[in-house]
């Protein structure tokens, strides 16, 4: 199965699981979790069923396209079930029948893994999913996001793709994966890798950076005022990429890293709050539409 | 008729290191209901895995046992007349308490005799009464974390998916939160998957079994440790098992199924610790060893299932593990790169805590605080030199790239990396030494450098978290501080070493108000710390069987030194069996609530006219001499010996002295003699804090 077989495969699953099939977000994110279409949609009552294609940046795991496991830019398959359905673990293991991993040939463990996000105030309790001793998925029942409580709760699958590719094509270096036809994964995503991980631990310009993060942040600030959430959650996600491009390049002091984090995590509370009010005001639609 | 009862909770997996504890509680909360509900019952056990807690009743009487409640009514006098006829009274209290007036009994107590009523409440059925434990049994059960899942009310560790409940062949029945309870359970996830309906209660661990769950812990530990010792034995090794890492995996399968992996022969140059715990913390393997303790290139790894596909399941193992120890390697390359001292600088980078500067303010405290206790301590310079330099090095691994991603091996590779930077030996092992120990039942630093540094490192720890408003308060020690401090008290123990706690809390305090650093609560620091550590002090002699008397005795007279003052506590504690030990308390307690523990003036000799008093005298001047000889030894059980031969003496002085004598010369001379023998024991211990047995 190439890479691309198993994400067609996993969305044609979810599809039939009633899920929305929606894009990956077109702003840096550093995880499935923070596109809107998980973090803000996992707020208020409405019902919910989503999964996506997320490429997801993590400068500091950056290796120039050395490291076999480590990739400054991974995908992630995020699948949002709100409320969580009392079968959850029994679908998640049928979609992994659907990439075709037969569990009964395999050893699918439920390893306790509680996950949490410093930067978007949000926890959950759950799972990392092992596939014959490897971590495949995370698996999470979120308890808060953006500091407030969640109800329902929302279950949240997070597949990582590379990972899995790696296990079902037997392959011990992510850059040898088949992507398509036979192009490999290296082939498309190799300079990718080096020139990111080039920039993000060398040459990214740190006054710039700064500048950029506090006038995203401002930015962030400003539309809130005015009253909108989404575009001022999308400056959030900016400042939250910059934030990981600062870190990675290692200069950040302490007070500094602790102070950046905090102003990231106030402002995705105030979109949070924000979106469950503009929510309500339109009157929750979702609620009527029956989620999907 | 009595059946045996079950109840399952199914759920999804429940966290491993939860499952121990909970089922202690399950087990005692439901003897707590049961007995309360007065349902009997032979035996309860209580079983688990990671997708169920079950709680096994054995031979549960199918009724309540019948409660009797006695209601008091009039007097008898009132109640029945001369003819012995119920009165009004009576009649009307029999009526309101519903029963004929003819069983009215009449019992007496104290204020007279009385009639009563006896109401009996007949026994529910178990299956009734079952109905209600349970769901109460399932609300009250503790966990350290809960949560709430889709739109569900309930919280409890993990959602909850079905639940069994039988009492012999009849199903208990309640409801928790939308989840009915009924006779279905379920197998094994993949080994017998579907629901399957259980007859009677009395089958179920053996109808478990047969769905290739089995459900009793004991028993999946016990399969474990024979697979894996057969496995061992196959790859010419035996199994390295830790109790936790056991305990782990046993709750981690419903069905363990063993299997050996090997790994490449080569990742044996990485440091044993590096693979161990690449192997039992992060995949949970249990590691293998040859007989003379050398790691083998393979391992022992767990399955929850069966044999299908296990050469795949095994490679799939194997592939992880390389991946895990590729990148270790890689680690432990790169670190090697530059020598130890070269990542000092990057400890500026790191934060200490609670706004406490960074750890390089830590290291550079530390150095000096090392340096103040080895002179104190007279130590050599040689081992001054060690520990100095330990001091400087000993947090400098934390900004390698190994411990950044094991944080367990701080120390670990401290001191490994100490000694491919080609430092001396004896550094290298201090810096390892120095976070010993990690927890209670740890080993003690062995080295004087690494006794000395380990000591300082956690004092400043712990002033520097008293200054930062962090210290424990009631359960809450986010940073073992308690731990720490026991640490310290059994290193000063083990090495015998003379220094003053007082001294040492206070240059800790210093270095850090010298580096500028000001935390939340800078008042009275040395203090509070000064009585937490007396706090630990009492712990420390509690644990090892040290009255909590002569502990308070014994600390109320100081404990500045604290070798000494639990030397002089287990001089305390031998002498407390002997018989003159209670007249010694008594007597220096009298002596010292008389005349207090200073005396005015020496005694004088011309002054004493009895016989009870002279002799006392002549008791008090050989102890004392005896006393200040041994104190100069340092040996408080002969000087305890000392104090015993002045009991008797001041028991025959206050049987037939009257100390408040009506020359005023005589009885300041009587207390002065008083206040001497007080004064000897002040530094011994506090005699008035030992609770004496009356008679």
């Amino acid at each position: 199965m190439t890479f691309e077989e198993i994400v067609a495969s996993l969305e044609g699953f979810w599809s039939r699981q009633g899920c929305l099939i929606m894009r990956p977000y077109d702003i840096e994110v550093g995880a499935g979790t923070m596109s809107p279409a998980t973090f803000l949609r996992a707020l208020g009552p409405e019902p919910w069923r989503v999964a996506y294609v997320q490429p997801s940046r993590r400068p500091a795991d950056g290796r120039y396209g050395e490291n076999p496991n480590r990739l400054f830019q991974h995908h992630q398959y995020q699948v949002i079930l709100k409320p969580s359905p009392d079968d959850v673990q029994d679908i998640y293991i049928e979609s992994l029948r659907a990439i075709g991993i037969d569990p009964a040939m395999h050893d699918i463990r439920f390893v306790e893994d509680n996950w949490e996000s410093p930067t978007l105030g949000a926890w959950g309790t759950g799972w990392e999913v092992w596939l014959d001793g490897m971590e495949i998925t995370q698996f999470t029942y979120f308890q808060q996001v953006g500091g407030i409580d969640v109800r329902p709760v929302s279950a949240e699958i997070t597949y990582g793709l590379e990972r899995i590719a790696m296990y079902i094509q037997d392959v011990d270096n992510v850059f040898d994966l088949l992507l398509s036809g036979d192009i490999r994964y290296g082939e498309v995503y190799h300079q990718f890798e080096f020139e990111n991980s080039k920039y993000g631990f060398e040459l990214a310009d740190i006054p710039t950076l700064n500048a950029l993060y506090a006038a995203y942040e401002s930015e962030a600030n400003r539309v809130l005022e005015a009253g909108l959430v989404l575009p001022a959650y999308d400056y959030v996600l900016k400042c939250s990429h910059v934030f990981n491009l600062l870190d990675a390049r290692g200069t950040l002091g302490v007070a500094e890293r602790t102070s950046m984090m905090g102003r990231i995590r106030a402002l995705a509370r105030r979109c949070a709050e924000k979106y469950i009010e503009s929510r309500e005001a339109l009157g929750f639609p979702l609620l009527q539409a029956g989620g999907r | 008729m009595r059946r045996d009862a079950v109840l399952e909770i199914g759920c999804e997996e429940i966290p491993a290191r939860f499952m121990p504890d909970a089922l202690s509680s399950l087990r005692a909360l439901a003897g707590d209901l049961l007995s309360r509900e007065r349902l009997k019952f032979d035996r309860l056990v209580a079983y688990g895995t990671p997708r169920r807690l079950v709680l096994y009743i054995s031979n549960l009487n199918d009724t309540q046992d019948e409660a009797v409640r006695q209601v008091r009514g009039p007097a008898k006098r009132v109640a029945f007349d001369e003819s012995g006829k119920p009165t009004k009274a009576a009649l009307g209290f029999a009526k309101a308490q519903g029963i004929p007036v003819e069983e009215l009994v009449i019992r007496a107590d104290e204020r007279g005799e009385y009639v009563y009523a006896e109401l009996r409440q007949p026994g529910e059925s178990a299956a009734v009464v079952l109905g209600k434990v349970f769901p109460r049994l399932i609300g009250s059960l503790p966990f350290p974390r809960t949560m709430r899942w889709g739109d569900s009310e309930m919280r409890f560790v993990r959602p909850v998916r079905w639940l069994l409940a039988l009492f012999g062949n009849q199903v208990v029945e309640f409801e928790v939160d939308g989840v009915s309870s009924g006779d279905i359970t379920f197998g094994h996830r993949f080994l017998s998957p579907g629901p399957v309906r259980l007859g009677r209660a009395e089958d179920y661990v053996a109808t478990m079994r047969g769905l290739s769950v089995l459900v009793d812990p004991a028993e999946r530990r016990e399969s474990i440790l024979a697979q894996a010792s057969r496995l061992a034995a196959q790859a010419g090794g035996r199994v390295v098992a830790g109790d936790d890492l056991l305990s782990e995996i046993v709750f981690l399968c419903e069905h363990p199924r063993g299997m050996l992996g090997r790994f490449d022969r080569e990742f044996l140059s990485i440091p044993r610790a590096v693979l161990t715990t690449t192997m039992e913390k992060h995949q949970r393997y249990l590691p293998v060893e040859d007989e003379s303790g050398r790691l083998l290139p393979c391992f022992i790894a767990f399955r929850d299932g069966g044999d299908l596909n296990i050469e795949g399941v095994t490679r799939g193992n194997e592939r992880v593990l390389r991946a895990r120890l590729s990148d270790a390697r890689f680690f432990y390359d790169e670190d090697r790169k530059i020598p130890l001292e070269g990542y000092l600088d990057r400890l500026s980078g790191i934060m200490f805590l609670g706004g406490l500067g960074t750890v390089r303010d830590k290291v550079d405290r530390l150095v000096r605080l090392v340096e103040h206790l080895a002179r104190q301590l007279g130590v050599s310079d040689e081992i001054t030199g060690i520990a100095k330099r330990a001091a400087l090095l000993c947090k400098a691994d934390l900004a390698t790239n190994m411990v950044r991603e094991f944080t367990e091996l701080q120390g670990v590779m401290g001191r490994e990396y100490a000694i491919s930077s080609g430092e001396d030996p004896g550094v290298a092992e201090a810096i390892f030494e120095h976070y010993l120990p990690r927890s209670s039942d740890d080993a003690l630093p062995g080295s004087p450098a690494g006794a000395i540094l380990s000591i300082a490192d956690k004092a400043d720890t712990i002033v520097a978290c008293f200054l930062a408003g962090l210290e424990p308060t009631g359960s809450q020690d986010p940073y073992a501080l308690r731990r720490q401090a026991s640490g310290i008290i059994s290193t000063i123990v083990a090495q015998s070493l003379k220094l003053s706690l007082g001294d040492l809390v206070g240059v800790a305090a210093r270095g850090l108000l010298q580096q500028g650093l000001s935390g939340e609560s800078p008042q009275d620091l040395d203090e509070r710390v000064l009585d937490f550590m007396a706090g630990r002090l009492k712990g420390y002699l509690l644990e090892r069987d040290v009255r909590y008397d002569l502990v308070d005795a014994v600390i109320a007279a100081g404990f500045d030194d604290i070798a000494g003052a639990v030397k002089r506590a287990y001089a305390l504690k031998d002498f407390s069996g002997k018989e003159e030990f209670q007249l010694m308390a008594t007597g220096f307690t009298r002596a010292a609530n008389i005349a207090g523990t200073v005396a005015e003036a020496p005694v004088d000799e011309s002054l004493l006219v009895e016989d009870a008093e002279r002799a006392l005298y002549g008791a008090y001047v050989e102890a004392a001499r005896r006393v200040r000889d041994l104190a100069r030894r340092d040996d408080p059980a002969e000087m305890i010996r000392a104090f015993a031969e002045l009991a008797s003496p001041i028991d025959r002085f206050f049987t037939e002295v009257l100390v408040m004598a009506e020359d005023e010369r005589i009885r300041r001379n009587r207390l002065n003699l008083l206040a001497g023998i007080a004064a000897l024991m002040k530094g011994v211990a506090d005699m008035s804090k030992v609770v004496v047995k009356s008679g």
